[in-house]
């Protein structure tokens, strides 16, 4: 019941222990040293630049759009991968991990590939109804949605997985469509599951580079998300960069924060 | 309106195939041991699981009629108590009940109060805001009920209602769910392992082996007749196969067995554990049936203990006897004892096979 | 400080790498026969030199049979960055005379070939540019380099000249990515070199236009004090400016100094 008898029988082994922290430090030091870089004398008036604003504002516009339709597709398509009926089912699960693997500016490619002006898909968009997603904020989303959707399936599937079946299969004899059942029993019981997912599509969203700006290319206020804006000021003042850097990692973090917070505490 | 089900149903080298049928208002337990098919007949009745043949149906309503008819889980008009009773978590315990009256488009108002008036029928009245996980095991079983009975279905199925809880209250909650399936209207079948409760709550049982039922009635028919060496355990009975000639039975594993009444043919043969007496000496009266015997097994009950014996090749070659604690006092028995058995003749009982 | 270490780490794994994968000689190679040159020779070339060096390097292997040359190809300004942290190479060989500033411990730099902007357009021109003008027509997809990069700032110095405000669709972060764009046909047109439409020809087809001539880009080439072949690193600065190796670079759509 005391701290101490507590902390004695949550006390880890040494074994554990050690490379715990050694993680710990090798996720956390880089960033350290990002801070310890950051000219901080000038970063003030660096930080309440227009185009800081810009880049940031279309960052989470575009992360948050993107992991709402990774919600809205992704979690289906987990849902199908668990528990559908389908011949080479291991196969497919390999490929929907394809863009984790893929190089990212590849996915890009391939995305122009399909949804270009001339892609296989993009060709009719144009044609038929005028649309065009390379070098637009939807495009970007595109690219964001693509690269990060992985992420959340994955890890939806795991919990659908690792949720009890039989659960739905009460609701059932309780007169529940399949639906119905998804909606309240299935959904419900793997919301930590899916918010885990979201918050990992979300970051890597929003990190995203490669695939958007092969794309989407960069133009400032439309497809110039942080990211991109970090790459460039790399080219020529490394300062602004790691400025950058720092606003992006900070507004995530505090985002993240909160929200796995707020959500994974609303669930207990 | 009587529910028919032909239940034939494959699944890899397991084949059930049985008949049942529940007349409105009867209580029929599906008996057997574990791995005889009891859950599977179940499940095909809910639709959890498709017939490869035969018929389901109420009355003229059919369910599932392969290969051309089969109506998925939500559309047949069944309330379902699972053995560990499958309560949703993440729902209240009114909720929980409301579930079935909501998914069926009953107004969201109306179905609470319909749910609430069903724990309140189950005497959970002040538990409908509680998460189910915060429930005792007889409290979440009432509220399992609750859940399966508030749709008022046609066809209500219990999956070992009862093997979930702890032996203290048990008692409780089966004399409870005695009375409310008294009251129910509808068909029920119970599935269970436990004669007890079977005896207790249902008004017919089916024993089934192996995908098969081997025995058919009330539950005071097979006390007294067992027909396999399962049922004859099921109801403590010692139960043995043979041929009679006059009041000789020559038993089918070996052994012989003199009744008081002659018989003629084949037979069953059955006398209670307790009909068997032990000596450690031959004994110098006559009854009709003295064998030696090997103590085997020692089994302590309640008040009693039973002990299994191998009394060929004179007797049969597993013969349970109960013996009082007195008695055991003066035995002494340890596996491998020789013992000397005897039964009077007119403890035993025989019936054609 | 942290950034330079990290770099110099990353560059220091690139560079293990390439070395690892190619060494099959012994660095120092005691061997009479080859008695000029021996060893790894490393550089770190501009990424628009991949194709001509790569070529280059190879009939320098071919004439000094005791040498081995290994290449980083990458962005000018990210490999002038390695340098100064400490990467091991012994040449550099620049898209940008401002890049070949920023290192500090080398030889005189020489000026061995230079580009010159195109218009590129998909094959068969579908968007029907003509020049230079089209750049501001808005119903065009356009694609330029960033001002951050050297393809983007020689167009910005181009388009200052002839007073014309491009609209582009993009700025792309790289000549090789303006480049991609025009040849998937996602742009009708983007403003690169003149050897990448030459690299790409199977795919895109160059506009001359006049007014290139005002952003001339130099690529200069110097050895690297700090580099461990010295010698090998002389060999192949000259090898580049011999006769032999301006013909390579010619063909690839330089120009001679």
């Amino acid at each position: 019941m005391s701290r101490r008898s507590r902390s004695t029988t949550g006390r880890l082994p040494l074994v554990l222990l050690l490379p715990a922290l050694l993680g710990l430090a090798f996720l956390l030091v880089p960033l350290i040293g990002l801070l310890a870089k950051a000219p901080w004398s000038t970063l003030p008036s660096r930080l309440f630049s227009a185009e800081v604003w810009t880049a940031l504002r279309l960052s989470l516009v575009c992360a948050t759009v993107a992991t709402l339709i990774c919600l809205l597709l992704g979690i289906p398509l987990a849902w199908l991968l668990a528990r559908g009926n389908l011949p080479g089912r291991g196969l497919l699960r390999a490929l929907v991990t394809v863009p984790l693997v893929l190089p990212p500016v590849v996915g890009g490619v391939a995305l122009l590939l399909v949804l270009g002006r001339r892609g296989l898909i993009g060709q009719h968009l144009d044609a038929w109804f005028g649309i065009s997603l390379p070098f637009t904020t939807a495009g970007v989303i595109v690219a964001e949605a693509f690269v990060a959707m992985p992420f959340l399936v994955i890890s939806v599937e795991g919990a659908l997985r690792a949720a009890d079946p039989r659960f739905e299969e009460a609701a059932a004899t309780l007169g529940a469509s399949r639906w119905l059942t998804f909606r309240r029993v299935t959904l419900p019981s793997i919301a930590p599951g899916v918010v885990a997912g979201a918050v990992l599509c979300w970051a890597r969203a929003l990190g995203e580079f490669g695939a958007t700006i092969t794309f989407a290319g960069n133009f400032p206020g439309r497809t110039t998300t942080m990211p991109l804006a970090v790459y460039l000021a790399l080219e020529t003042d490394p300062d602004v960069a790691v400025v950058l850097s720092i606003v992006l990692l900070l507004v995530s973090v505090v985002v993240l924060a909160s929200l796995r917070e707020r959500w994974l505490s609303g669930l207990r | 309106m009587t529910l028919y089900a032909d239940l034939q149903v494959t699944r890899g080298t397991f084949e059930l195939d049985i008949d049942l049928t529940i007349a409105p208002g009867e209580v029929v337990a599906l008996l057997g041991p574990n791995g005889a098919g009891k859950t599977t007949a179940l499940r095909a009745i809910a639709g959890l699981l498709p017939l490869n043949a035969g018929r389901i149906s109420l009355d003229d309503d059919r369910w599932d009629e392969p290969p051309k008819t089969f109506r998925t889980p939500d559309r047949r008009p069944i309330g379902v108590v699972f053995q560990d009773y499958l309560l949703f978590d993440h729902l209240s315990c009114l909720e929980n009940v409301a579930f079935g009256l909501r998914a069926r488009g009953i107004d969201k108002h109306l179905a609470r109060t319909e749910a609430a008036r069903w724990l309140e029928t189950v005497g959970l009245a002040e538990y409908g805001r509680r998460r189910p996980r915060s429930l005792s095991g007889g409290q979440a079983q009432r509220v399992a009920l609750a859940r399966a009975l508030a749709t008022s279905p046609d066809v209500l199925l219990l999956d070992e209602p009862l093997a979930a809880l702890d032996a203290s209250t048990t008692l409780h909650v089966r004399a409870e769910l005695g009375q409310h399936l008294q009251r129910f209207t509808g068909r029920t079948l119970l599935v269970t392992h436990d004669p007890l409760d079977a005896m207790v709550l249902a008004d017919r049982l089916v024993i089934i082996e192996a995908g098969r039922i081997v025995q058919d009635g009330a539950p005071a028919e097979i006390a007294r007749r067992p027909r396999t060496e399962y049922v004859a355990q099921l109801v403590g009975l010692n139960l043995y196969r043979g041929t009679a000639t006059g009041t000789r039975v020559a038993l089918s594993d070996g052994g012989t067995i003199t009744l008081a009444e002659p018989a003629d043919g084949p037979v069953h043969v059955a006398f209670p554990p307790i009909a068997v007496s032990l000596y450690p000496e031959p004994p110098s009266g006559s009854p009709r049936n003295t064998w030696p015997a090997t103590v085997t097994g020692i089994e302590q009950h309640a008040h009693t203990v039973r002990l299994t014996l191998d009394a060929a090749p004179s007797g049969p070659s597993t013969l349970l006897a109960d013996i009082t604690p007195a008695a055991l006092a003066d035995l002494h028995p340890t596996p491998g004892q020789l013992l000397h058995a005897t039964l009077k003749a007119t403890e035993v009982t025989s019936y054609p096979t | 400080m942290f950034r330079r270490t990290a770099l110099a780490t990353l560059a220091a794994v690139a560079t293990l790498t390439l070395v690892s994968c190619g060494n099959d000689q012994p660095a120092a190679s005691n061997n009479p026969s080859t008695p000029t040159l021996s060893g790894t020779v490393t550089v770190f070339a501009a990424a628009s030199l991949t194709g001509s060096f790569t070529q280059l390097g190879k009939d320098f292997e071919a004439a000094n049979p005791g040498a081995k040359v290994v290449f980083n190809f990458a962005g000018s300004s990210a490999l002038a960055q390695q340098i100064n942290q400490g990467a091991p190479a012994d040449v550099f060989a620049s898209a940008a005379p401002k890049n070949m500033d920023q290192v500090t411990d080398k030889g005189t730099p020489t000026t061995f070939a230079q580009n010159t902007l195109e218009i590129a357009v998909p094959k068969g021109n579908p968007g029907n540019i003509t020049g230079l003008k089209d750049f501001t027509d808005q119903n065009k997809k356009i694609a330029l380099c960033a001002a951050q990069v050297p393809c983007g700032a020689a167009a910005e110095k181009v388009f200052k000249a002839v007073s014309l405000t491009p609209q582009p669709d993009s700025l792309e972060q790289d000549v090789k990515a303006a480049l991609t764009k025009v040849s998937l046909g996602e742009v009708d047109a983007a403003l690169v070199y003149k050897t990448d439409v030459l690299a790409a020809k199977d795919k895109v087809d160059g506009i001359e236009f006049p007014e290139a001539d005002m952003a001339i880009n130099e690529y200069p080439i110097a050895t690297l004090t700090k580099g461990a072949n010295a010698a090998g690193a002389k060999a192949f600065v000259d090898y580049v400016l011999s006769d032999k190796g301006k013909a390579v670079l010619t063909a690839a759509g330089f120009a001679a100094p």
